[in-house]
């Protein structure tokens, strides 16, 4: 595995650690399921993920 | 398997019996800290390798198979993620305060009965009982623990569980409050630094919002550098005359003050304060953590607790209770907890690119759960049993200055002189060590140890103690404001079965309703625990571990039931075994509590205590009017009823999942509900 490679891996699981998902395999998701519909901004994207796992119905962590 | 293989394993049991050997054959000599870490190690590695793999295959995983993530990915909450990420995510999530505390506590027996115990729990009990439920949840589209109580035993038990869940919330919450009281009280230097974080997570909120959005890392950073100016500012404040009172509390001031900064911080937007301190608890806990790991290996301490004390006969000062069965609800984290299920079914299922990475996710990191207990444990090990005891003692039994202290610990059997305990307090650059029990302390003592061995020496050990509180501090408090959120939506919903209105998740006034109900619960059991005569965390920590373990057995007998449902039941037992266990000794314990004649462990007991000196006028510390009297009393008979509905709820699991695992029996076919085997079509 390259450095960059190991670098962006552990980006990828420090974000996810605190429930940020990779915006690019969004952006690549909806790039290939979903053409037609509106793709939200990295910022938007944020906000989305943030409400999410802290806002709303069993924002999980353990003792 | 190839010869290369079964040499390596070989090789790899040999180690382990070796390090367990050296162990199990010290007498009275201190062994060194590393030969335990070797053994867990070695059992992991083989549990993992062996019996992981044997559950994998009996429950039927195919890595063929689509997982929720691939049956409908949305970028968002349903996403293929690769396994060593999401090892991540699922480990930071589980990993909290208690894999600290427990072990901590438990090591008034000394390091050896908690070892084993952390040791089997989790290869038996507690690895199981994580890869079982997100085993489930995977193959139910990332289902809830109570969502799929509903849909496999009925609506009664899914109502009855989430009833126990929330109960469960409320005394963690309770008493994880409590051990920030405890650390905080009377400790300028701690309470600064942490009340430092509130105006810095603010900060970090402001930039994440519109700064620079979304940057984390850069945030994190950035806060990070705050933190360790923090603590060092925190040594100024602490020797100032006139800044240090304004720090300085009573554990009630305290107790008072976190119930309105639970109250407020859970009505706050959540990017503003939440967001932010969790990303500084979740890194420094990570980053805290490992280096632990680093520094027990690096300093190789020697273990000064004795494998096994006088107190395994249930005379301990920090909790009371035999052996069997307290010290197997007093390490719960670490060996089983029964929370994982609600976060193995959570947001990880979802997540899971391929159902081959459920045991790698499930299993794995609830093995690395158990070893940073280990470590715990170690830290508590390591420090003089002496100081130990000093710390961890309620102060109706030590006394309050360094005099009484010694005395009365040198008294149990642990010699120390006063001298010591006042040279440990101001080595830590604390006024006092004494009654600190909850073991965050006596952890961070432990870990100053440790630390200030690799770098700084002594100059240093004071800034590696209030390093150790405020990194626990920021994760219990991050805890209690994401706590408090999530039982207000438990209660929202509980409520919401009679009045469907309630549930609505963004309208306002069942919100703050919800909020309030929650809170004052919480604050309820907080306010009690820091005027109990005994401590607190000898009330509140039996209660967590009791409600924790029942909670471990009402999902591993949901993990049975499934299993006969699926036609597998000649495997049960690996669920049936565990659950047994746990259902044993929650019961022996919930009935000791209830009607031991002991005071000191029966809740009732105590009641009459308490009662009948009021009845002849007389007062008992620490009470002091007739009033105080009567609260303790009542007190008592609230936990009794507590530990009362918690057997019922256990009760009533069992009966309902023995019912549906009799009539999954007589069906001819599999009767469970699962997401189908072959992909989804294209929406």
């Amino acid at each position: 595995m390259s450095l960059k490679a190991l670098w962006r891996g552990l980006a990828d699981t420090g974000r996810l650690m605190v429930g940020v998902p990779s915006y690019q395999a969004y952006c690549a998701h909806m790039a290939e399921a979903h053409p037609d519909r509106p793709v939200l901004s990295a910022t938007a994207f944020f906000r989305d993920r943030q409400q999410a796992r802290y806002g709303g119905r069993g924002g999980g962590r353990c003792c | 398997m190839r010869s290369a293989n079964r040499i390596g394993w070989g090789v790899v049991a040999l180690i382990g019996a070796g390090a367990l050997g050296v162990i199990a054959n010290a007498r009275g000599e201190a062994i060194n800290a590393v030969w335990v870490v070797i053994a867990a190690l070695c059992v992991y590695l083989i549990a993992y390798r062996f019996y992981a793999r044997y559950l994998a295959r009996i429950v039927g995983i195919d890595p063929a198979r689509p997982t929720p993530a691939m049956r409908h990915p949305d970028g968002l909450d349903f996403v293929a993620t690769d396994r060593r990420v999401l090892f991540g995510h699922h480990f930071a999530a589980i990993a909290g305060a208690g894999p600290l505390v427990g072990p901590v506590l438990a090591a008034q027996m000394g390091y050896l009965p908690g070892m084993l115990w952390i040791l089997a729990g989790v290869v038996l009990a507690g690895a199981v009982q994580d890869f079982m439920v997100l085993f489930l949840s995977m193959r139910r589209d990332g289902r809830s623990l109570g969502e799929m109580i509903r849909l496999e035993m009925g609506a009664v038990p899914g109502t009855i569980a989430l009833f126990g869940a929330f109960m469960i919330m409320i005394i963690i919450l309770a008493v994880l409050a409590l051990i920030v009281v405890r650390a905080l009280a009377g400790s300028p230097w701690g309470l600064f630094t942490v009340a430092a974080t509130i105006p810095l997570a603010v900060l970090m909120g402001v930039y994440t919002r519109w700064i620079r959005p979304g940057r984390v890392g850069e945030v994190s950073l950035l806060g990070f550098v705050g933190l360790i100016l923090a603590i060092v500012y925190g040594r100024d404040v602490a020797a100032s005359a006139t800044l240090a009172p304004w720090f300085t509390y009573s554990p009630v001031a305290l107790c008072w003050i976190l119930i309105g900064y639970g109250a407020i911080a859970s009505l706050l937007p959540v990017w503003l304060l939440l967001a932010p301190r969790d990303y500084l608890s979740t890194f420094l806990k990570i980053g805290a953590i490992a280096t632990l790991a680093i520094g027990i290996v690096v300093v190789a301490p020697p273990l000064r607790m004795p494998a096994l004390t006088a107190f395994v006969d249930g005379s301990g000062p920090v909790w009371s209770g035999s052996l069997f069965p307290f010290l197997f609800i007093t390490i719960a984290c670490g060996a089983v907890s029964g929370f994982h299920a609600l976060i193995a079914s959570g947001t990880t299922p979802k997540l899971i690119a391929s159902e081959g990475d459920a045991r790698f996710i499930g299993y794995g990191a609830m093995l690395m759960e158990s070893f940073v207990a280990i470590m715990a444990l170690v830290g508590a090990s390591i420090i003089d049993p002496g100081v130990y005891f000093a710390m961890n003692s309620p102060a109706a039994v030590v006394g309050t200055d360094a005099a009484s202290a010694a005395v009365a610990v040198t008294a149990m059997g642990f010699p120390i002189t006063p001298e010591t305990i006042a040279t440990t307090a101001r080595d830590v650059g604390e006024t006092t060590i004494i009654s600190r029990a909850g073991g965050a302390p006596t952890l961070a003592v432990g870990m100053a140890h440790i630390f200030s061995a690799v770098v700084g020496g002594r100059a240093m050990m004071a800034f590696w103690y209030h390093f150790a509180i405020l990194f626990e501090a920021l994760f219990i408090l991050t805890a209690v404001d994401a706590g408090t959120r999530a039982g207000r939506f438990m209660l929202q919903d509980l409520i919401g079965l009679a009045v469907p209105s309630f549930r609505n998740a963004t309208s306002f006034l069942p919100g703050l309703i919800g909020t309030g109900l929650c809170v004052a619960a919480w604050g309820f059991f907080l306010y009690q625990g820091v005027t109990d005569p005994l401590g607190g965390v000898n009330t509140l920590w039996p209660l967590f571990g009791i409600s924790n373990q029942m909670l471990a057995a009402v999902a591993l007998v949901l993990a049975t039931v499934v299993l006969f449902r699926m036609k597998r039941q000649r495997y049960a037992w690996v669920t049936i075994l565990p659950a047994i266990w746990l259902v044993l000794c929650t019961v022996t314990a919930s009935l000791l509590k209830l009607f031991a004649s002991d005071p000191r462990v029966g809740f009732l007991a105590h009641a009459n205590r308490f009662a009948d000196a009021a009845a002849r006028g007389q007062m008992l510390a620490p009470a002091k009017t007739l009033a105080e009297m009567r609260r303790i009393v009542l007190n008592d008979r609230i936990d009794a009823i507590l530990c009362a509905l918690f057997l019922a709820v256990v009760a009533s699991i069992i009966g309902y999942g023995i019912r549906t695992c009799l009539i999954a029996r007589r069906s001819d076919a599999p009767s469970v509900i699962e997401i189908p085997a072959w992909p989804a079509p294209a929406e």
